[in-house]
């Protein structure tokens, strides 16, 4: 009945169609417009630019006014400042040329609109007008580059070397998270050790994989460097951080990293938006399969003190697992033992 | 074959002696004449376009009506339909993936390039046909065999391939990653593969067409600019396409051999694979060495198109057409040296993206120089709105639009946030999708008098242009918004994260504008095929305008010109010059007999002009009274 009615509707949609059509035809043959070489459709498609530029041009700026607050995110990072300014100083650079550009595609349609007493001019080229609009935005776009290009080089230079390390693995269709505990060095891993209880595949043959410790968020404190490892177990996925302005593929077999300093505590955030549920998120931005729009990680910023404390009460993959150790030769097993004699 | 050996014959002959009499097989199906060719990929790309477009209305629904029951696709879609009516997540990706596939290959590679290439270059540049008619048609038959198998993969049990339009691997080379990459991602490369030879066999065409049959006088500094463009565009083509072959075979090798060029230390579906030593990446860069180039395959030739039709109906000559060609050819040799900015964050060295920042940043400069030209042939012109030319000023808008956001794009720092979020996606729908689609448009309306000896309906395509221009703005435009709050692509739902759990009534908005600028396309279907039969006969020269192709007769025959190819004494932008008649003048008209509007240095070439023309009518008499 449903797709019956939908048929009859678009059956009356298409004869109405039919008939203006038809209709106008018609009436354009006996006018003699379609002889002419501008007809009156001439006006209304110039005058029609103009309507349209006012319009939309009303519409965007009420728009980007109204929902600033919305569409731009709060920054929680010390280089999320920077980016974030540059995207905006590019705003203003590109915003102003959009505008006039727009001005003069849509109002010189409607000025040089088709005449009969009128004719072109004939200005085939001015090599002085060529030089200039090659060279300004040339200057523009080396200058732009170039902050880019110090922006760039300052985010992706090599970590401090107090950073904390934190290890982000994605598979499908999750993140977790390593900490390389009290050495802050990350043990060794292989995949082929990956199982059930070793999800990681942690290399528990390797001393510094020993006080290695999982955590189902990622702490990190504030207003000190931190440095993501990160990889994949099976396909691409991309840690993406929105409010740290962060965004870094995992690769499987290729270990990347990103380093930055959060400038704002999960509580500070909570606070500032008057959100109390707020949450700093990794999400994936590489297409992964079935639930690439699932793998979610919440990160915690939390002050360094509390950071400290909570490092303290981690406990290592061997503590919460001590079938991990079994299999250890002598002198890493009696390692082992002495850390799960410390609970 | 009698009707591919027509371009050899001596243009001196009558060509009454050679008219063959095809049949229906010959003549519609596996022809040799290059504008029936031209046709066969319009029809075809026509066809993908429509398959492209309403695949993304069943995505959009998804994104904007999430809570929708679709229940009523169930006839169409079966069991990716699941029980509560929902759209399912894997075919949500395939649906993502052939849409991208579809639209950039088939439909704006094909469909544009196709088209228009094997239509024009004959026709502007005064030959009989392509240089090779048999290759030609092969290319065309390549396509539709990859076609059909790309349109086999849509209707398999495990879907088509679902990797997105990159087909990244491991998630491609992999199929316990997703069901698409099963058949669905074999049959895809199967596709790819016929389809990169077809677009080889075309572009190997257009290049030595154009090069060795230009007719008397057509200089490469008398050609239009379409078929500068087109030149162009077959050349990027015929460099870069081979590597997009080189990659898939790699990726066939690691599907099914068991090599580990994409591979490496991989733990899925509770097993570690074997493979070792392969990188990712390597595919990333092989993909984007064509994938970058691909989007200049798309675009120039709209360019080229634009810039024939934006001078013909501003009555003016496109303003600084040397520059126009230097700008070309700058995006040509430029568009082989960008393609990592792809790749900011792919975990490829920092260094290189800094490379290649700079490198990409240097393109906007040719793309702005052909902004501002165009602006300036528009001013001061008196400009004729047909369809063909509302569309092209749409097309430069969203040039514009588009253009300006790949700034922040290309800019590696701002990219960080901003990589695989809506803003790309908004970005290049609006600069490559958009435009080349307006290119499309723009040139079916212009040409359909030469193609089918008719008019389409002017007042329908007005309302099809109006209709599509804001449609494509209220699709495109929220969707910056949507990607600077940081919304990922591809995302079968955004409610999974407090900083995405929003703007579902702009997601809402974006789908219905989409549904509407889709059905806006029927109008133009409708006046398309109408028109081939119905519309109202055309005139000889319906645009007034100077290229070759309007010389030819209402339906000109396999040759296209009934007697001997005109001579070219000009350049093609001769609109509304002070002193002459008219405001257009034709390539085929002699200087000699424009006195009154020469310019002072053409006037100096009138004297040559004339000696040439005497040494060749005494080299053509004798000819003549032989045959």
């Amino acid at each position: 009945m449903y797709g019956f009615l939908i048929g009859v509707g678009i059956l009356l949609l298409l004869s109405i169609i039919w008939m203006v059509y038809r209709i106008q035809t018609l009436v354009s043959v006996v006018k003699g417009s379609d002889k002419k070489i501008a007809s009156s459709s001439n006006k209304v498609n110039a005058l029609l630019f103009v309507l349209f530029m006012i319009g939309a041009g009303v519409l965007m700026f009420w728009y980007s006014i109204k929902e600033f607050d919305n569409y731009q995110l709060p920054i929680a990072s010390e280089h999320g400042a920077v980016t974030d300014n540059l995207f905006w100083v590019t705003m203003a650079v590109t915003g102003v040329i959009f505008l006039i550009t727009h001005v003069l595609l849509f109002w010189f349609p409607y000025k040089y609109q088709y005449s009969e007493k009128r004719k072109a001019s004939f200005y085939p080229d001015n090599n002085k007008l060529e030089i200039i609009w090659t060279t300004v935005p040339g200057v523009v776009l080396a200058i732009l580059v170039f902050t880019g290009w110090m922006a760039w080089s300052d985010i992706t230079a090599p970590a401090p070397e107090n950073a904390h390390v934190v290890e982000i693995m994605g598979y499908q269709f999750a993140w977790e998270v390593r900490y390389p505990g009290a050495d802050n060095v990350l043990g060794d891993y292989d995949y082929r050790l990956t199982s059930a209880i070793n999800s990681h595949g942690v290399d528990f043959t390797d001393l510094n994989s020993i006080d290695d410790f999982p955590s189902p968020v990622v702490v990190i404190p504030k207003g000190e460097p931190v440095l993501f490892k990160i990889r994949a177990r099976d396909v691409l996925h991309s840690v993406f951080a929105p409010h740290m302005r962060l965004k870094m593929d995992a690769v499987p077999g290729m270990p990347t990293r990103f380093w930055f300093v959060p400038t704002k505590t999960t509580a500070e955030m909570r606070a500032e938006l008057g959100d109390p549920e707020f949450e700093f998120e990794i999400a994936c931005t590489e297409i992964c399969g079935r639930g690439h729009f699932s793998m979610k990680k919440v990160i915690e910023v939390v002050e360094p003190a509390e950071y400290q404390a909570w490092l303290a009460e981690q406990k290592s993959f061997i503590q919460q697992n001590p079938a991990l150790a079994e299999n250890l030769p002598a002198e890493l097993k009696e390692v082992a033992e002495i850390q799960l004699s410390e609970q | 074959m009698a009707t591919a050996s027509i371009a050899n014959h001596d243009t001196s002959h009558d060509s009454h002696e050679h008219e063959h009499h095809d049949n229906f097989v010959t003549k519609y199906i596996f022809s040799t004449d290059h504008k029936m060719i031209g046709k066969q990929f319009l029809v075809t790309g026509i066809f993908w376009a429509v398959i492209g477009g309403f695949l993304s209305i069943l995505f959009r629904l998804q994104l904007g009506f999430p809570e929708m029951d679709l229940e009523w696709l169930r006839p169409l879609l079966g069991g990716w339909i699941d029980e509560t009516g929902k759209l399912d997540p894997t075919f949500y990706l395939a649906l993502v993936t052939m849409h991208g596939t579809i639209m950039v290959f088939f439909v704006l590679t094909a469909g544009l390039s196709g088209t228009f290439s094997n239509f024009l270059i004959p026709l502007q540049i005064g030959a009989r046909d392509m240089a090779s008619g048999f290759m030609n048609m092969l290319s065309y038959w390549f396509f539709f065999l990859s076609s059909v198998i790309m349109f086999i993969s849509l209707f398999i049990p495990t879907g088509p391939a679902g990797g997105g339009w990159v087909v990244y691997p491991p998630l491609s080379a992999l199929e316990q990653a997703i069901p698409g990459s099963g058949l669905g991602m074999t049959l895809w490369l199967i596709a790819m593969t016929f389809f990169i030879a077809s677009s080889l066999l075309g572009g190997i065409n257009y290049i030595t067409t154009v090069i060795n049959l230009r007719t008397k006088g057509m200089s490469f500094s008398r050609l239009p600019l379409t078929i500068w463009a087109f030149f162009l565009t077959a050349v990027i083509g015929l460099l870069s396409f081979p590597v997009l072959f080189a990659a898939a075979l790699l990726l066939v090798f690691d599907r099914s051999f068991g090599t580990s060029f994409y591979l490496s230390d991989i733990y899925i579906g509770g097993e570690a694979l074997p493979n070792t030593g392969g990188s990712p990446v390597l595919y990333q860069h092989l993909f984007w060495f064509l994938g970058h180039p691909e989007v200049y395959i798309v675009l120039l030739p709209a360019l080229g198109i634009t810039s024939e039709i934006i001078a013909t109906n501003s009555r003016k000559p496109i303003f600084g057409y040397k520059a126009m060609i230097i700008s070309m050819l700058g995006i040509t040799i430029l568009s082989f040296i960008v393609w990592a900015h792809h790749m900011f964050v792919s975990g490829m060295n920092p260094f290189l993206g800094s490379i290649f920042m700079f490198l990409t940043l240097i393109i906007a400069v040719p793309s702005a120089v052909k902004v501002f030209n165009y602006l300036t042939t528009l001013w001061r012109g008196n400009l004729v709105f047909t369809p063909g030319m509302l569309f092209s000023i749409g097309l430069v808008s969203f040039f514009i639009s588009g253009g300006l956001t790949g700034i922040f794009l290309g800019n590696s720092a701002i990219d960080i946030q901003l990589h695989d979020t809506y803003f790309v996606v908004a970005h290049f729908h609006l600069v490559m999708g958009s435009a080349s689609f307006f290119g499309l448009m723009a040139g079916v309306y212009h040409w359909f008098p030469k193609m089918f000896g008719r008019m389409m309906d002017a007042r329908l395509g007005y309302v099809h242009f109006w209709a599509t221009f804001v449609g494509v703005y209220m699709v495109f435009f929220p969707m910056h918004y949507i990607g600077i709050a940081g919304f990922p692509r591809r995302y079968y739902s955004w409610t999974n994260f407090a900083f995405s759990d929003m703007y579902t009534d702009l997601n809402m908005f974006v789908s219905v504008a989409a549904i509407i600028t889709f059905g806006a396309q029927f109008i133009f279907l409708f006046n398309f095929f109408y028109s081939m039969y119905r519309g109202r006969k055309a005139s000889l020269n319906p645009w007034r305008s100077n290229t070759l192709e309007w010389t030819t007769p209402l339906h000109p025959g396999h040759g296209n010109w009934p007697g001997e190819i005109p001579a070219v004494y000009r350049w093609p932008y001769d609109y509304s010059k002070p002193g002459a008649e008219e405001d257009f003048i034709p390539q085929t008209v002699p200087l000699s007999e424009t006195p009154e509007s020469n310019l002072p240095h053409e006037q100096e070439q009138v004297k040559i002009e004339l000696e040439i023309m005497k040494d060749e009518d005494e080299v053509l008499v004798p000819n003549e009274s032989e045959s």
